[in-house]
Order: structure tokens, then C-alpha cells, then sequence
């Protein structure tokens, strides 16, 4: 099962750094990776790969979402079917 | 990979204009329960609707999680009760309570399908169920009821209609010391869907199987914003940009209805197209008109504007699913829509301009609070009014109102949570009562003989 992971926020460094430790730590695979700068803010998308992690989609969000709270950026993990539908006709 | 615009747009749409799936609810088929004594059938149904549904919260909690879609509500409804209890009528109120415990067993809001269908006539034993919706609303706290009096077909039964005016008050006085918030719970129908997941009208059909998934989708929010991003935009553009929307929005209902189904073991039914607004500031039906330039919902214009947000909704959201049912519309519920309220409040909303609206959206006069002194015999007219609004046009109409005890124009009630709102709006003082009083069926309308 693939994910999207998204961090967007202030940029800071060692963001993507503290996003890979966590991933890394529960066996998810890091597919492809982009980031930009769009007005000053910082965003990241990650597509990453579950088939392998030891725990599932909804805890993976959930511990991403108190990293994102300790780092102080918005950081999301939603299945990639959700991008696809809405975004592919 | 996907691009940021893309990524980014479905998270603003969630954080910041409130997306979401409006409700994720069960149907299911309580045919299989009766049985030779109410209490057994009760029995029968508290179990049957304890197991399908056993894991609806879980997993829809979990599916949110994973898509990152908040999913608001989760619910359930039954095939209408009055004919799982038409061989004991008297005991019907044993069914209502069973479902009433099945609810709170599994932790849902609301359970609809305290149901009878009497569009063309009225057993004795669908009267004697009829007369028991009062008590029984009064008496649980997370079952809803519904009485479809009228359809295309079949014309409208007036019997039933003034039945529903004396109903719709008996059911405001039993509850009056929480401002008649039974008929919160009450809907009374014209062309009433078998598949629909909206509370309070939601009933499983007996054309429907065992048990079904229906998700209604919504997003007054994020078609607000649409609206407004599209500056100078005409009116045809405007339509555009809200169907590409709705395209959006009801893609992420379909991918939500269909794993739901999958891991709930019951089909997939239907994704409801309906902008469902909620007393939230910035989910409002009420301000994507305004949006789209009337000074105040209510003004003229307001029906235009309104006709062309539905029909742009409907087009985009058919596109996006490979079923599109139940209501499918954009609801216009007063107490529940915060640019209603203040509109109501300024008194640039009246009930009269609310029902030339229902005549071009979904699905009725929706949550409105009347003073507590308005006659059954009014509040059937008005039941008869939206009938025929529904009849005419081949579409469904509904009356959700409450005639709030002891309380007149320029007082207000607090329903709380997701029902809101609502000042007590003026309804017109002469009477309807010999309209009311002659019965019978008003015929159907020519053009339902389409064979």
C-alpha cells in the first residue's frame, strides 16, 4: 500500500531528517520525495511504500501528525487513492 | 507522482473549508425479524441491527484516519418499522425502543426508519403505527421517523397529511420541555427515497438488499470558496467551476462509500450528491449564494442562484460516481445553516420564499421553528404545500418543522449540536382548516402516466 506524506510549514532544517528517522524506525519506504518553497513555507510531499512497515496507515498518520506538532509543521500521511480520485478523472 | 497543487488543494479543502463525508450509513433489512410476538420481533431486530452495524464506528474511524477525510457521521437505517410491525400495530413502541437500544449499543447519533409509507392509503395498522411516532420520538433519544404521504405516482394522501399536522403537534407536546425537539426527529415526505443517508429522513427500502453502504458526501465550503476564487466570472463559468468541485468532492465520497462497503461486508449503494450545510461558520448553503452575489439569502435572486448551484452540483457529482442516489441535492435547513439563521433573524428569509426554493433544490422545509400556537390543521397545509411541490415536479419534497410550545415570532430555540439554531418564523394566521378537513387523495398529476 502506497502513501502520500505531506510536510508544509516554516522552513527549518533537519525537517526532512526527523521525517525520514520516523519512517526509517517503522520499516516504511521512501518511493520518490520533492520539495519546494511557496512563499516562504515549506512543502514536501513523499510518496512512501507500507507493504513492508510494522504498523498500519492510521497509526503511521497518527504518529506523523505528533511529529508535526513537536516540530512545529502540519504533517499528513493519506492513502494515495484519495489524491487519485479526486485529482484523475 | 502527484503535483503540489493537487496535493495541497485536497488538504485546504479538509483544514481550512471544511471537506468532508457528511455521513457514512448502514442499511439494513429488518424483514428477516418478524416473527410470532412483538417482543420477539423486538428482540430479533436489536440483535440483527447490533451485528451488521457492530463495526461502523471502527471502521469508519479507521478509514478516516487513513485518508485523512474527517467522516462526521456514522448511521444507520432500517426498513420502515410500520411494516415490521404490522401484525401488532399496538406494540410498535417495542420496535422503536429496540432500535432505540441497538443506537446507543453501538454508539451512533442517530437511526432512522421509524417509518410508514401511506402515499396512496392507510391501513388501520399503518394509522394505529402512525399514532404511536409521538410517544415513541418522545421516549428514545437517537431514533428518527419519517411518513412518506405523497408521490408522483399515486398523487397525495390528504387522510395522512392531516394526520401528520395533528402528529408533527402531539409530537411538539410531548416534548415541549426541550422546545418540542421531537420533531427534530420527524420528517414528513412526498417522493421519499429508498436509498437516502441523510438523518432525519433516512429509511432502508423494501427494494433494497440485506444491507447497504450510502454515503452522503458535502462541502458547502469548499464550493464557497470556488466561488469566490472565480472573480468575474459569469454565470456559466461559475457553474463550471462548481461542477469541477463537486467532481472532487463526490470522487472522495465514492473511494470512502466503496471501502467502507468492502470492509463492512454489505454492497455498496449509493453516493448522496448533497451540499449539507452545518452550523459551523464557513459550511453554509447560505453563503455560497451570497457568494455568488445576493446581498442576503432570501432576496430575489435567491431561487436563481439557488437552481444553478444544484443542477452545477448534480452534473459535476454524477460524473464523479458509478451511483449517484438518494437526495442529491443542496439542503436548506434553517437551524442548521448559520447565513439561514442571521438571514431568518433579519427577517430576509420568510417561509414563503424557503418554498419557492424547495421547488428547484433538495429537499424541503427543513428545520424550521414555527410559534408553538400554529394549528395542525396550518402545518398540514403547509405538508400539502410541499407535497405538491414535490408531486408536480417528479422530485422529493419534505416538512421538517417544529411548532415550538410556548414560544412566538421573535423568540429562539437551541436545538445544539449539529441541528442548531433557530428563530421562530411567522407563518400566515388564516386558516386552511376546511381545506384540511375534506380528506381523500388529491390525484395523481397527469403527467405520471408515462406507460
Amino acid at each position: 500500500m502506497r502513501a502520500v506524506l505531506t510536510v508544509i510549514g516554516k522552513d527549518k532544517t533537519g525537517i526532512i531528517a526527523k521525517v525520514s528517522a520516523v519512517l526509517s524506525g517503522k520499516g516504511v519506504n521512501i518511493l520518490d520525495i520533492s520539495q519546494t518553497i511557496l512563499q516562504e513555507y515549506f512543502a514536501m510531499i513523499m510518496l512512501v511504500d507500507l507493504s513492508d512497515s510494522e504498523i498500519p496507515l492510521s497509526v503511521l498518520a497518527d504518529e506523523c501528525r505528533a511529529l508535526g506538532e513537536e516540530i512545529g509543521m502540519s504533517i499528513h500521511v493519506q492513502h494515495e487513492d484519495i489524491f487519485n480520485a479526486m485529482h484523475k478523472v | 507522482m502527484f503535483n503540489y497543487g493537487d496535493v495541497l488543494e485536497t488538504i485546504n479543502m479538509v483544514e481550512r473549508e471544511h471537506l468532508d463525508i457528511r455521513t457514512v450509513t448502514m442499511g439494513i433489512s429488518l424483514l428477516p425479524c418478524i416473527s410470532g410476538s412483538a417482543e420477539s420481533t423486538a428482540r430479533n431486530v436489536y440483535d440483527t441491527v447490533c451485528e451488521k452495524a457492530e463495526n461502523i464506528v471502527k471502521v469508519t474511524q479507521e478509514l478516516s484516519r487513513e485518508y485523512g477525510i474527517p467522516i462526521v457521521n456514522k448511521r444507520v437505517s432500517v426498513t420502515p418499522a410500520a411494516v415490521v410491525c404490522a401484525p401488532f400495530a399496538d406494540k410498535s413502541h417495542l420496535i422503536g425502543k429496540a432500535l432505540d437500544n441497538a443506537a446507543k449499543q453501538l454508539g451512533i447519533d442517530f437511526l432512522g426508519g421509524y417509518s410508514a409509507l401511506v402515499h396512496k392509503g392507510m391501513a388501520d395498522y399503518e394509522r394505529t403505527f402512525i399514532n404511536s411516532i409521538p410517544e415513541v420520538l418522545a421516549d428514545t433519544e437517537r431514533l428518527c421517523s419519517s411518513v412518506n404521504i405523497g408521490s408522483t405516482k399515486s398523487g397525495i394522501n390528504m387522510d395522512a397529511v392531516k394526520l401528520m399536522g395533528e402528529t408533527v403537534k402531539k409530537t411538539a407536546a410531548l416534548t415541549a420541555a426541550r422546545d418540542g425537539f421531537g420533531c427534530a426527529k420527524l420528517v414528513v415526505f412526498c417522493n421519499a427515497v429508498e436509498d437516502n443517508p441523510f438523518m432525519a429522513g433516512a429509511f432502508h427500502g423494501i427494494g433494497e438488499s440485506g444491507a447497504v453502504i450510502n454515503v452522503g458526501v458535502s462541502g458547502p465550503g469548499v464550493v464557497r470558496h470556488a466561488v469566490e476564487c472565480a472573480h468575474g466570472a459569469d454565470l456559466s463559468e461559475l457553474a463550471e467551476v462548481i461542477k469541477r468541485t463537486a467532481f472532487k468532492i463526490t470522487r472522495a465520497g465514492q473511494l470512502i462509500a466503496r471501502e467502507a462497503a468492502k470492509r463492512l461486508n454489505a454492497e455498496f449503494g449509493i453516493v448522496d450528491l448533497s451540499l449539507a450545510p452545518t452550523p459551523t461558520v464557513g459550511d453554509s448553503v447560505a453563503a455560497i449564494l451570497e457568494g455568488i452575489g445576493l446581498e442576503s439569502v432570501g432576496t430575489h435572486g435567491t431561487t436563481a442562484c439557488l437552481a444553478m448551484l444544484n443542477d452545477a452540483v448534480k452534473k459535476g457529482g454524477i460524473m464523479a460516481s458509478s451511483r449517484v442516489g438518494g437526495l442529491s441535492g443542496a439542503f436548506i435547513p434553517v437551524s442548521e445553516d448559520e447565513g439561514m439563521i442571521k438571514a431568518a433573524e433579519r427577517g430576509d428569509l420568510n417561509i414563503d420564499k424557503l418554498e419557492a426554493m424547495t421547488a428547484v433544490c433538495s429537499v424541503g422545509l427543513d428545520m424550521i421553528a414555527v410559534p408553538g400556537e400554529t394549528s395542525a390543521s396550518t402545518i398540514s397545509a403547509i405538508i400539502a404545500d410541499e407535497a405538491a411541490i414535490g408531486m408536480i415536479n417528479n422530485k422529493t419534497t419534505a416538512v421538517r418543522i417544529i411548532p415550538v410550545p410556548n414560544k412566538t415570532v421573535g423568540d429562539c430555540v437551541d436545538f445544539g449540536g449539529l441541528l442548531g439554531r433557530a428563530p421562530i418564523m411567522p407563518v400566515h394566521k388564516l386558516s386552511s382548516e376546511k381545506f384540511i378537513s375534506r380528506g381523500g387523495l388529491i390525484p395523481a398529476p397527469i403527467h405520471s402516466n408515462k406507460n
